[in-house]
Protein backbone atom coordinates (compact mmCIF):
# COMPACT_ATOMS: atom_id res chain seq x y z
CA UNK A 1 0.00 0.00 0.00
CA UNK A 2 1.49 3.71 -1.14
CA UNK A 3 0.08 5.96 1.51
CA UNK A 4 2.08 9.15 -0.32
CA UNK A 5 -0.57 10.10 -2.99
CA UNK A 6 -0.19 12.51 -5.62
CA UNK A 7 0.72 16.19 -4.69
CA UNK A 8 -2.80 17.85 -4.84
CA UNK A 9 -4.30 20.24 -7.18
CA UNK A 10 -5.81 23.50 -6.33
CA UNK A 11 -8.30 22.74 -8.57
CA UNK A 12 -10.11 20.19 -6.04
CA UNK A 13 -8.49 21.70 -3.30
CA UNK A 14 -10.86 23.91 -0.81
CA UNK A 15 -10.61 25.62 2.29
CA UNK A 16 -11.72 27.32 5.37
CA UNK A 17 -10.13 30.41 7.19
CA UNK A 18 -11.50 31.26 11.06
CA UNK A 19 -9.54 32.90 13.23
CA UNK A 20 -8.76 31.61 16.40
CA UNK A 21 -8.24 34.36 18.48
CA UNK A 22 -6.63 37.80 17.64
CA UNK A 23 -2.93 36.32 16.92
CA UNK A 24 -3.78 33.19 15.00
CA UNK A 25 -5.88 32.10 12.12
CA UNK A 26 -6.38 28.61 11.16
CA UNK A 27 -6.88 27.30 7.79
CA UNK A 28 -8.73 24.10 7.62
CA UNK A 29 -8.89 21.33 4.83
CA UNK A 30 -10.95 18.77 5.76
CA UNK A 31 -11.50 16.79 8.86
CA UNK A 32 -10.83 13.09 8.22
CA UNK A 33 -7.14 12.09 8.46
CA UNK A 34 -5.82 11.16 4.80
CA UNK A 35 -2.82 11.28 3.13
CA UNK A 36 -3.49 13.64 0.26
CA UNK A 37 -4.73 15.79 2.75
CA UNK A 38 -2.30 16.05 5.18
CA UNK A 39 0.00 16.70 1.58
CA UNK A 40 -2.16 19.56 1.06
CA UNK A 41 -1.36 20.97 4.35
CA UNK A 42 2.08 20.61 3.92
CA UNK A 43 2.36 21.97 0.85
CA UNK A 44 0.22 25.10 1.66
CA UNK A 45 2.07 25.62 4.75
CA UNK A 46 5.66 25.61 2.89
CA UNK A 47 3.61 28.04 0.19
CA UNK A 48 2.80 30.48 3.32
CA UNK A 49 6.38 30.03 5.15
CA UNK A 50 7.65 30.96 1.63
CA UNK A 51 5.67 33.57 1.21
CA UNK A 52 7.16 35.65 4.69
CA UNK A 53 4.24 37.40 5.18
CA UNK A 54 4.84 40.47 7.74
CA UNK A 55 3.85 40.01 11.10
CA UNK A 56 3.80 36.23 10.70
CA UNK A 57 5.49 34.15 13.35
CA UNK A 58 4.85 30.25 13.09
CA UNK A 59 3.24 28.24 9.70
CA UNK A 60 2.00 25.22 12.21
CA UNK A 61 0.67 21.86 9.68
CA UNK A 62 -1.24 19.82 11.60
CA UNK A 63 -3.78 16.73 9.94
CA UNK A 64 -5.97 19.02 8.47
CA UNK A 65 -5.48 22.05 8.97
CA UNK A 66 -2.59 24.34 8.70
CA UNK A 67 -2.05 27.45 11.79
CA UNK A 68 -1.03 30.45 10.83
CA UNK A 69 0.77 32.74 14.24
CA UNK A 70 0.92 36.54 14.04
CA UNK A 71 1.90 39.81 15.86
CA UNK A 72 1.17 43.16 15.67
CA UNK A 73 4.26 44.88 14.41
CA UNK A 74 5.84 47.32 17.26
CA UNK A 75 3.88 50.62 15.85
CA UNK A 76 0.48 48.83 16.57
CA UNK A 77 -0.15 48.21 12.73
CA UNK A 78 0.93 45.08 11.23
CA UNK A 79 -1.69 42.20 10.36
CA UNK A 80 -5.29 41.44 11.06
CA UNK A 81 -7.40 38.59 10.82
CA UNK A 82 -9.41 40.49 8.12
CA UNK A 83 -6.06 41.68 6.33
CA UNK A 84 -4.28 38.30 6.56
CA UNK A 85 -7.02 36.03 5.67
CA UNK A 86 -7.36 37.75 2.55
CA UNK A 87 -3.81 37.35 1.49
CA UNK A 88 -3.71 33.89 2.60
CA UNK A 89 -7.24 33.31 0.61
CA UNK A 90 -5.50 35.46 -2.98
CA UNK A 91 -1.86 33.11 -2.16
CA UNK A 92 -3.79 29.74 -1.85
CA UNK A 93 -6.07 30.61 -4.84
CA UNK A 94 -2.96 31.14 -6.82
CA UNK A 95 -2.78 27.64 -6.18
CA UNK A 96 -0.73 25.15 -4.27
CA UNK A 97 2.43 23.82 -5.78
CA UNK A 98 3.58 20.36 -4.26
CA UNK A 99 6.15 20.42 -1.77
CA UNK A 100 9.08 19.69 -3.54
CA UNK A 101 11.90 20.24 -1.06
CA UNK A 102 9.84 18.17 1.63
CA UNK A 103 9.56 14.22 2.07
CA UNK A 104 12.72 12.92 2.87
CA UNK A 105 13.42 9.26 2.77
CA UNK A 106 14.35 7.85 6.21
CA UNK A 107 14.77 4.28 8.06
CA UNK A 108 13.43 4.77 10.97
CA UNK A 109 15.26 1.02 12.79
CA UNK A 110 12.71 -0.50 15.59
CA UNK A 111 12.88 -3.15 18.06
CA UNK A 112 9.78 -4.66 17.83
CA UNK A 113 8.21 -6.53 20.69
CA UNK A 114 9.91 -7.83 24.18
CA UNK A 115 11.11 -4.96 27.20
CA UNK A 116 11.02 -2.37 23.90
CA UNK A 117 7.53 -3.14 22.74
CA UNK A 118 4.76 -3.98 25.86
CA UNK A 119 2.13 -3.90 24.07
CA UNK A 120 3.07 -5.78 21.05
CA UNK A 121 0.91 -8.70 22.23
CA UNK A 122 -2.31 -6.66 23.07
CA UNK A 123 -2.38 -5.26 19.74
CA UNK A 124 -2.10 -8.19 18.17
CA UNK A 125 -5.05 -9.82 19.93
CA UNK A 126 -6.98 -6.71 19.05
CA UNK A 127 -6.03 -6.49 15.44
CA UNK A 128 -6.83 -10.36 14.79
CA UNK A 129 -3.34 -10.92 13.93
CA UNK A 130 0.24 -12.89 14.76
CA UNK A 131 2.75 -10.14 16.33
CA UNK A 132 4.44 -11.28 13.20
CA UNK A 133 1.89 -9.77 11.08
CA UNK A 134 1.70 -6.31 13.28
CA UNK A 135 5.52 -6.07 12.77
CA UNK A 136 4.98 -6.43 8.97
CA UNK A 137 1.70 -4.27 8.28
CA UNK A 138 3.65 -1.54 10.56
CA UNK A 139 7.20 -1.88 8.69
CA UNK A 140 6.28 -2.95 4.81
CA UNK A 141 4.68 -0.01 3.61
CA UNK A 142 6.28 3.47 3.90
CA UNK A 143 4.46 6.14 6.47
CA UNK A 144 4.32 9.99 6.07
CA UNK A 145 4.69 12.00 8.62
CA UNK A 146 1.64 14.18 9.09
CA UNK A 147 3.03 16.49 11.65
CA UNK A 148 5.61 17.43 15.37
CA UNK A 149 3.19 18.15 17.79
CA UNK A 150 2.45 17.65 21.58
CA UNK A 151 6.50 17.85 22.03
CA UNK A 152 9.27 18.74 20.70
CA UNK A 153 10.42 16.45 17.49
CA UNK A 154 7.05 14.59 18.63
CA UNK A 155 5.98 12.74 15.22
CA UNK A 156 3.07 11.93 13.92
CA UNK A 157 2.75 9.32 11.35
CA UNK A 158 0.63 7.27 9.05
CA UNK A 159 -1.71 6.09 8.15
CA UNK A 160 -1.15 2.72 8.45
CA UNK A 161 -3.44 -0.37 7.31
CA UNK A 162 -7.36 -0.50 8.65
CA UNK A 163 -6.35 -3.63 10.47
CA UNK A 164 -4.25 -1.51 12.54
CA UNK A 165 -6.96 1.11 13.87
CA UNK A 166 -6.87 0.23 17.24
CA UNK A 167 -8.10 2.50 20.06
CA UNK A 168 -5.38 4.26 22.68
CA UNK A 169 -5.09 2.20 25.83
CA UNK A 170 -7.72 3.26 28.14
CA UNK A 171 -5.94 4.45 30.58
CA UNK A 172 -2.35 5.92 29.65
CA UNK A 173 1.06 5.62 31.25
CA UNK A 174 2.32 8.36 33.15
CA UNK A 175 5.93 8.10 31.71
CA UNK A 176 6.47 5.88 28.41
CA UNK A 177 10.33 6.06 27.48
CA UNK A 178 11.89 7.89 24.94
CA UNK A 179 12.32 6.07 21.82
CA UNK A 180 8.92 4.55 22.09
CA UNK A 181 7.27 3.62 19.12
CA UNK A 182 3.23 3.52 19.64
CA UNK A 183 0.10 2.81 17.86
CA UNK A 184 -3.80 4.15 17.65
CA UNK A 185 -5.84 4.54 15.51
CA UNK A 186 -4.32 3.97 12.11
CA UNK A 187 -1.25 6.23 13.48
CA UNK A 188 1.86 5.67 14.54
CA UNK A 189 4.24 8.03 17.34
CA UNK A 190 7.84 8.43 18.28
CA UNK A 191 8.29 9.74 21.97
CA UNK A 192 11.41 12.10 21.86
CA UNK A 193 11.61 11.99 25.61
CA UNK A 194 10.12 10.37 28.96
CA UNK A 195 6.17 11.61 28.53
CA UNK A 196 2.90 10.84 29.89
CA UNK A 197 0.93 8.82 26.79
CA UNK A 198 -2.10 6.79 25.80
CA UNK A 199 -0.85 4.69 22.89
CA UNK A 200 0.00 0.88 22.51
CA UNK A 201 3.85 0.98 22.54
CA UNK A 202 4.69 -1.51 20.31
CA UNK A 203 8.92 -1.45 20.01
CA UNK A 204 11.39 1.56 20.15
CA UNK A 205 13.88 3.04 18.24
CA UNK A 206 17.32 3.95 19.22
CA UNK A 207 17.89 6.59 17.67
CA UNK A 208 17.64 10.65 19.28
CA UNK A 209 14.48 12.07 17.60
CA UNK A 210 15.01 15.36 19.19
CA UNK A 211 18.41 17.16 20.15
CA UNK A 212 18.10 20.96 21.07
CA UNK A 213 22.14 21.15 19.81
CA UNK A 214 21.25 19.72 16.54
CA UNK A 215 20.51 21.66 13.59
CA UNK A 216 17.60 20.96 12.46
CA UNK A 217 16.87 20.10 16.35
CA UNK A 218 13.73 17.61 15.23
CA UNK A 219 15.46 13.96 13.32
CA UNK A 220 12.13 13.54 11.46
CA UNK A 221 10.42 16.47 9.55
CA UNK A 222 6.67 17.11 8.46
CA UNK A 223 6.02 15.61 5.16
CA UNK A 224 9.11 13.11 5.23
CA UNK A 225 8.44 9.53 3.97
CA UNK A 226 9.62 6.91 6.73
CA UNK A 227 10.91 3.10 6.34
CA UNK A 228 10.49 1.35 10.03
CA UNK A 229 13.14 -1.41 9.70
CA UNK A 230 12.69 -4.15 12.01
CA UNK A 231 15.94 -4.80 13.92
CA UNK A 232 17.24 -6.84 16.85
CA UNK A 233 17.50 -6.07 20.93
CA UNK A 234 21.20 -6.51 20.02
CA UNK A 235 20.95 -4.06 17.40
CA UNK A 236 19.15 -1.52 19.07
CA UNK A 237 22.12 -1.64 22.07
CA UNK A 238 25.02 -1.34 19.69
CA UNK A 239 22.97 2.08 17.68
CA UNK A 240 22.37 3.24 20.76
CA UNK A 241 25.61 2.50 22.35
CA UNK A 242 27.27 4.00 19.11
CA UNK A 243 25.02 7.69 19.38
CA UNK A 244 26.54 8.45 22.74
CA UNK B 1 30.35 40.72 35.39
CA UNK B 2 27.84 38.42 37.04
CA UNK B 3 24.88 37.84 39.26
CA UNK B 4 25.46 35.05 41.97
CA UNK B 5 22.09 33.48 43.04
CA UNK B 6 22.24 33.21 46.95
CA UNK B 7 18.45 32.00 47.10
CA UNK B 8 16.71 30.38 43.96
CA UNK B 9 13.35 31.55 44.70
CA UNK B 10 10.46 29.32 43.90
CA UNK B 11 10.54 29.27 40.33
CA UNK B 12 12.92 31.80 38.46
CA UNK B 13 14.00 31.18 35.08
CA UNK B 14 14.61 33.60 32.02
CA UNK B 15 12.20 34.51 29.68
CA UNK B 16 11.91 36.38 26.57
CA UNK B 17 9.53 37.38 24.05
CA UNK B 18 9.23 33.15 22.90
CA UNK B 19 10.32 31.25 20.28
CA UNK B 20 9.16 32.14 17.28
CA UNK B 21 9.28 29.98 14.22
CA UNK B 22 9.55 26.49 15.39
CA UNK B 23 5.96 24.92 16.43
CA UNK B 24 6.50 22.88 13.42
CA UNK B 25 8.79 21.03 14.88
CA UNK B 26 6.79 21.01 17.90
CA UNK B 27 8.87 23.19 19.65
CA UNK B 28 6.65 25.21 22.05
CA UNK B 29 7.17 29.20 22.64
CA UNK B 30 7.45 29.46 26.03
CA UNK B 31 8.52 32.82 27.00
CA UNK B 32 7.39 35.35 29.53
CA UNK B 33 4.18 34.53 31.56
CA UNK B 34 3.35 38.36 31.40
CA UNK B 35 4.92 39.79 28.12
CA UNK B 36 4.01 43.08 28.86
CA UNK B 37 5.68 43.04 32.20
CA UNK B 38 8.65 41.41 30.75
CA UNK B 39 8.77 44.18 28.02
CA UNK B 40 8.16 46.55 30.30
CA UNK B 41 11.21 45.53 32.95
CA UNK B 42 13.51 45.33 29.38
CA UNK B 43 11.99 48.99 28.32
CA UNK B 44 12.87 50.70 31.84
CA UNK B 45 16.62 48.70 32.11
CA UNK B 46 17.24 50.67 28.98
CA UNK B 47 17.43 47.42 26.56
CA UNK B 48 16.12 48.45 22.83
CA UNK B 49 15.85 44.91 22.05
CA UNK B 50 14.30 41.30 23.41
CA UNK B 51 16.71 40.35 25.92
CA UNK B 52 15.72 37.63 28.58
CA UNK B 53 14.93 38.68 31.66
CA UNK B 54 14.31 36.76 35.00
CA UNK B 55 10.75 35.51 35.85
CA UNK B 56 10.32 34.88 39.22
CA UNK B 57 7.59 32.96 40.36
CA UNK B 58 5.67 34.24 44.46
CA UNK B 59 8.73 34.14 46.24
CA UNK B 60 11.36 35.32 44.72
CA UNK B 61 15.54 34.97 44.94
CA UNK B 62 17.91 36.35 46.58
CA UNK B 63 21.08 37.38 44.05
CA UNK B 64 24.70 39.67 44.68
CA UNK B 65 25.37 41.59 41.90
CA UNK B 66 29.29 40.96 41.31
CA UNK B 67 29.77 43.81 39.17
CA UNK B 68 27.37 47.34 39.25
CA UNK B 69 24.30 47.16 36.96
CA UNK B 70 21.27 48.86 36.10
CA UNK B 71 18.25 46.93 36.39
CA UNK B 72 14.77 47.34 36.82
CA UNK B 73 11.52 45.56 37.91
CA UNK B 74 8.40 44.80 36.38
CA UNK B 75 5.45 42.70 37.07
CA UNK B 76 3.94 41.80 40.27
CA UNK B 77 5.04 43.18 43.36
CA UNK B 78 7.52 40.80 45.18
CA UNK B 79 8.63 43.23 47.94
CA UNK B 80 11.89 43.74 46.84
CA UNK B 81 14.96 45.48 48.56
CA UNK B 82 18.30 46.31 47.27
CA UNK B 83 20.65 45.77 51.00
CA UNK B 84 17.63 45.75 52.80
CA UNK B 85 15.94 49.00 51.39
CA UNK B 86 12.62 49.30 49.61
CA UNK B 87 12.36 49.86 46.17
CA UNK B 88 10.10 50.80 43.41
CA UNK B 89 8.77 48.97 40.66
CA UNK B 90 9.35 50.28 37.32
CA UNK B 91 12.55 52.75 37.59
CA UNK B 92 15.97 52.10 36.53
CA UNK B 93 18.11 51.50 39.23
CA UNK B 94 21.82 50.87 40.17
CA UNK B 95 23.40 48.00 41.96
CA UNK B 96 27.06 48.21 43.09
CA UNK B 97 29.09 45.43 42.85
CA UNK B 98 28.07 43.37 46.30
CA UNK B 99 24.69 44.73 46.42
CA UNK B 100 21.87 42.12 47.48
CA UNK B 101 18.34 42.33 46.10
CA UNK B 102 16.20 40.63 47.75
CA UNK B 103 12.28 40.27 47.91
CA UNK B 104 9.75 38.98 50.12
CA UNK B 105 9.82 42.12 52.07
CA UNK B 106 6.22 42.51 51.78
CA UNK B 107 3.20 40.21 50.58
CA UNK B 108 3.29 39.70 47.22
CA UNK B 109 0.77 41.31 44.88
CA UNK B 110 0.36 39.38 41.70
CA UNK B 111 2.09 36.11 41.18
CA UNK B 112 5.41 36.67 38.41
CA UNK B 113 7.67 39.71 38.90
CA UNK B 114 10.17 40.38 36.52
CA UNK B 115 14.13 41.53 36.49
CA UNK B 116 15.56 43.04 33.25
CA UNK B 117 19.76 44.05 33.66
CA UNK B 118 20.74 46.79 30.95
CA UNK B 119 22.28 44.79 28.61
CA UNK B 120 20.85 41.61 29.49
CA UNK B 121 21.98 38.46 31.12
CA UNK B 122 24.53 36.48 28.79
CA UNK B 123 22.64 33.88 27.86
CA UNK B 124 23.38 31.41 24.59
CA UNK B 125 20.26 31.85 22.18
CA UNK B 126 19.13 28.58 21.25
CA UNK B 127 16.73 28.21 18.34
CA UNK B 128 17.59 31.82 18.19
CA UNK B 129 15.60 32.98 21.94
CA UNK B 130 16.95 32.54 25.31
CA UNK B 131 14.02 31.62 26.73
CA UNK B 132 14.15 28.40 28.59
CA UNK B 133 11.51 25.69 28.07
CA UNK B 134 11.73 23.84 31.36
CA UNK B 135 10.21 20.88 30.62
CA UNK B 136 12.67 19.98 27.36
CA UNK B 137 15.43 21.18 29.73
CA UNK B 138 16.99 23.91 26.96
CA UNK B 139 17.53 27.69 26.27
CA UNK B 140 17.91 30.41 29.28
CA UNK B 141 20.45 29.18 31.66
CA UNK B 142 21.05 25.82 31.64
CA UNK B 143 17.83 25.10 30.59
CA UNK B 144 16.46 25.13 34.19
CA UNK B 145 14.99 27.17 36.91
CA UNK B 146 17.93 29.11 39.26
CA UNK B 147 19.16 27.15 41.39
CA UNK B 148 21.73 28.54 44.79
CA UNK B 149 25.14 29.05 43.46
CA UNK B 150 24.93 29.94 39.93
CA UNK B 151 26.66 32.39 38.43
CA UNK B 152 24.78 34.50 35.65
CA UNK B 153 26.86 36.52 33.45
CA UNK B 154 26.03 39.91 32.18
CA UNK B 155 26.26 41.14 28.91
CA UNK B 156 27.68 44.53 30.03
CA UNK B 157 27.77 45.50 33.23
CA UNK B 158 28.58 49.21 33.79
CA UNK B 159 31.84 50.31 33.53
CA UNK B 160 34.42 50.16 36.57
CA UNK B 161 35.06 53.92 36.82
CA UNK B 162 31.87 54.85 36.17
CA UNK B 163 30.60 57.57 38.54
CA UNK B 164 27.48 55.56 39.95
CA UNK B 165 25.73 58.19 42.63
CA UNK B 166 25.81 60.59 39.43
CA UNK B 167 24.38 57.90 37.50
CA UNK B 168 22.02 56.98 40.19
CA UNK B 169 21.11 60.65 40.63
CA UNK B 170 20.63 61.26 36.62
CA UNK B 171 18.42 57.84 36.52
CA UNK B 172 16.24 59.33 39.37
CA UNK B 173 15.83 62.67 37.74
CA UNK B 174 14.21 61.13 34.40
CA UNK B 175 10.67 61.25 34.44
CA UNK B 176 9.30 58.29 32.90
CA UNK B 177 5.51 58.39 31.93
CA UNK B 178 4.08 54.63 31.56
CA UNK B 179 1.10 54.82 29.47
CA UNK B 180 -2.02 53.19 31.01
CA UNK B 181 -2.22 50.44 29.36
CA UNK B 182 1.63 48.93 30.17
CA UNK B 183 0.37 49.36 33.76
CA UNK B 184 -0.34 46.52 36.36
CA UNK B 185 -3.91 47.09 36.00
CA UNK B 186 -6.48 44.96 37.65
CA UNK B 187 -9.67 43.77 35.59
CA UNK B 188 -12.94 42.66 36.96
CA UNK B 189 -12.81 40.45 33.63
CA UNK B 190 -10.63 38.15 31.53
CA UNK B 191 -12.41 39.21 27.48
CA UNK B 192 -12.33 35.90 25.17
CA UNK B 193 -13.30 35.46 21.89
CA UNK B 194 -14.85 32.69 20.55
CA UNK B 195 -12.86 29.36 19.80
CA UNK B 196 -12.67 26.74 17.00
CA UNK B 197 -15.63 24.76 19.11
CA UNK B 198 -17.62 27.50 21.11
CA UNK B 199 -20.91 26.66 18.65
CA UNK B 200 -20.48 23.21 19.23
CA UNK B 201 -21.24 23.55 23.44
CA UNK B 202 -24.27 23.10 25.01
CA UNK B 203 -26.26 27.20 25.09
CA UNK B 204 -26.08 26.19 28.79
CA UNK B 205 -22.37 25.97 28.78
CA UNK B 206 -22.23 28.76 26.51
CA UNK B 207 -24.15 30.57 28.90
CA UNK B 208 -22.27 29.59 32.18
CA UNK B 209 -18.64 30.34 30.46
CA UNK B 210 -19.78 34.11 29.39
CA UNK B 211 -21.15 34.30 33.13
CA UNK B 212 -20.16 32.12 35.87
CA UNK B 213 -17.37 32.15 38.26
CA UNK B 214 -14.13 30.23 37.83
CA UNK B 215 -11.62 29.28 40.22
CA UNK B 216 -7.89 28.56 39.70
CA UNK B 217 -6.97 25.11 40.63
CA UNK B 218 -4.06 24.93 42.47
CA UNK B 219 -2.93 21.92 39.55
CA UNK B 220 -1.90 25.26 37.46
CA UNK B 221 1.30 26.07 36.09
CA UNK B 222 3.53 27.90 33.13
CA UNK B 223 2.22 25.37 30.69
CA UNK B 224 -2.01 25.40 31.84
CA UNK B 225 -4.00 26.98 34.26
CA UNK B 226 -7.04 24.63 35.18
CA UNK B 227 -10.53 26.09 36.33
CA UNK B 228 -12.52 25.05 38.34
CA UNK B 229 -16.53 26.00 37.74
CA UNK B 230 -19.36 24.70 36.38
CA UNK B 231 -18.84 21.71 33.95
CA UNK B 232 -19.06 22.40 30.52
CA UNK B 233 -20.18 19.76 27.67
CA UNK B 234 -20.80 20.36 24.02
CA UNK B 235 -23.88 19.49 22.55
CA UNK B 236 -22.63 16.10 20.59
CA UNK B 237 -19.36 14.73 22.35
CA UNK B 238 -16.88 13.98 19.60
CA UNK B 239 -13.30 13.12 19.13
CA UNK B 240 -10.90 15.96 17.52
CA UNK B 241 -7.68 15.71 15.54
CA UNK B 242 -5.19 17.62 17.22
CA UNK B 243 -4.64 21.01 15.65
CA UNK B 244 -2.52 24.12 16.83
CA UNK B 245 -2.85 25.60 19.83
CA UNK B 246 -2.49 29.48 20.81
CA UNK B 247 -1.44 31.01 24.34
CA UNK B 248 -4.67 31.84 25.84
CA UNK B 249 -6.71 28.54 24.06
CA UNK B 250 -9.19 27.47 26.39
CA UNK B 251 -9.86 23.50 25.83
CA UNK B 252 -12.04 21.31 27.54
CA UNK B 253 -11.68 17.65 27.77
CA UNK B 254 -14.59 15.48 28.17
CA UNK B 255 -14.34 15.78 32.13
CA UNK B 256 -15.39 19.36 31.54
CA UNK B 257 -13.02 21.07 33.05
CA UNK B 258 -11.66 23.91 31.05
CA UNK B 259 -7.73 24.39 30.69
CA UNK B 260 -6.52 27.45 29.67
CA UNK B 261 -2.86 27.27 27.70
CA UNK B 262 -0.35 29.57 29.21
CA UNK B 263 3.54 30.06 27.55
CA UNK B 264 4.61 26.36 28.21
CA UNK B 265 1.24 25.49 26.12
CA UNK B 266 1.94 22.17 24.21
CA UNK B 267 2.30 23.28 20.22
CA UNK B 268 -0.70 21.33 19.65
CA UNK B 269 -3.83 20.17 21.05
CA UNK B 270 -6.49 17.42 20.48
CA UNK B 271 -9.48 18.88 22.46
CA UNK B 272 -12.34 21.38 21.64
CA UNK B 273 -11.76 24.45 21.93
CA UNK B 274 -14.26 26.71 23.56
CA UNK B 275 -12.64 30.16 23.93
CA UNK B 276 -8.99 32.49 23.23
CA UNK B 277 -8.38 34.90 25.64
CA UNK B 278 -8.18 38.14 24.24
CA UNK B 279 -3.95 38.91 23.81
CA UNK B 280 -3.90 42.20 26.03
CA UNK B 281 -5.57 40.50 28.90
CA UNK B 282 -3.18 37.66 28.71
CA UNK B 283 -0.94 39.64 31.18
CA UNK B 284 -3.71 40.24 33.86
CA UNK B 285 -4.50 36.67 33.48
CA UNK B 286 -0.24 35.88 34.22
CA UNK B 287 -1.03 37.42 37.45
CA UNK B 288 -3.79 35.24 38.76
CA UNK B 289 -2.98 33.21 41.71
CA UNK B 290 -4.30 29.33 42.26
CA UNK B 291 -7.67 29.19 44.25
CA UNK B 292 -8.62 33.37 42.87
CA UNK B 293 -11.00 33.43 41.21
CA UNK B 294 -12.65 35.34 37.85
CA UNK B 295 -15.28 35.97 35.65
CA UNK B 296 -14.93 35.54 31.62
CA UNK B 297 -16.58 38.27 29.24
CA UNK B 298 -17.14 38.58 25.00
CA UNK B 299 -15.12 40.59 23.08
CA UNK B 300 -15.34 41.27 19.30
CA UNK B 301 -12.24 40.42 17.23
CA UNK B 302 -11.90 43.76 15.72
CA UNK B 303 -11.94 45.42 19.40
CA UNK B 304 -9.57 42.90 20.60
CA UNK B 305 -7.31 43.30 17.50
CA UNK B 306 -7.96 47.15 18.52
CA UNK B 307 -6.88 47.25 21.80
CA UNK B 308 -3.97 44.65 21.45
CA UNK B 309 -2.49 47.31 18.97
CA UNK B 310 -2.89 49.93 21.25
CA UNK B 311 -0.78 48.22 23.45
CA UNK B 312 2.31 47.82 20.95
CA UNK B 313 1.59 51.56 19.97
CA UNK B 314 2.25 52.27 24.14
CA UNK B 315 5.32 50.37 23.72
CA UNK B 316 6.50 52.19 20.81
CA UNK B 317 5.65 55.37 22.73
CA UNK B 318 7.50 54.45 25.90
CA UNK B 319 10.52 53.21 24.09
CA UNK B 320 10.55 56.90 22.33
CA UNK B 321 10.45 58.43 25.26
CA UNK B 322 13.28 56.30 26.96
CA UNK B 323 15.70 57.52 24.33
CA UNK B 324 17.07 59.69 27.08
CA UNK B 325 17.44 57.03 29.80
CA UNK B 326 19.62 54.38 26.68
CA UNK B 327 21.64 57.55 26.33
CA UNK B 328 22.44 58.25 29.67
CA UNK B 329 23.16 53.85 30.16
CA UNK B 330 25.63 54.25 26.67
CA UNK B 331 28.10 56.93 28.30
CA UNK B 332 30.21 53.69 29.34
Amino acid sequence: MNVISDPPSSAETSWRILPQGDRCLIISFGDQIDASVGKTCLAAARKLRDAQLPGVTDVVPSFVAVAVHYRPDGLGNGPTYAGLAERIEALLADGIPADASGGREVDIPVCYGGEHGPDLADVAQAAGLTPEDVIQLHSQPRSMVFMLGFAPGHAYLGVHDEKLNIPRRPSPRTAVPIGAVAVANRQTVIYPNRLPGGWNIIGATPLTMFDPAREPAALLQPGDSVRFVPISPEEFDRIKGGQL
Amino acid sequence: MSVTVIKPGMLSSFQDRGREGYQHQGIPAAGAMDERAHRLANALAGNAGDPATLEMTLTGPTLRFDAPACFALAGADLGATLNGQDIPLHRPLVARAGDTLAFGAKPAVGVRGYLAVHGGFALPAVMESETTYLRSGFGGFQGRALVKGDQVPLRAALAADRDLDALQKDLWNLRVYLPGSLGNKRREFIRFLPGMHWQEFSEATRHAFGGAEFRISPQSDRMGYRLLGPALSMSQPRQMLSEAACFGTVQVPSGGEAIILMADRQTTGGYPKIAQIATVDLPVLAQYAPGQTLRFQLIELDEAQRLDGERERAFNQLHQALEPLRGLLAQN
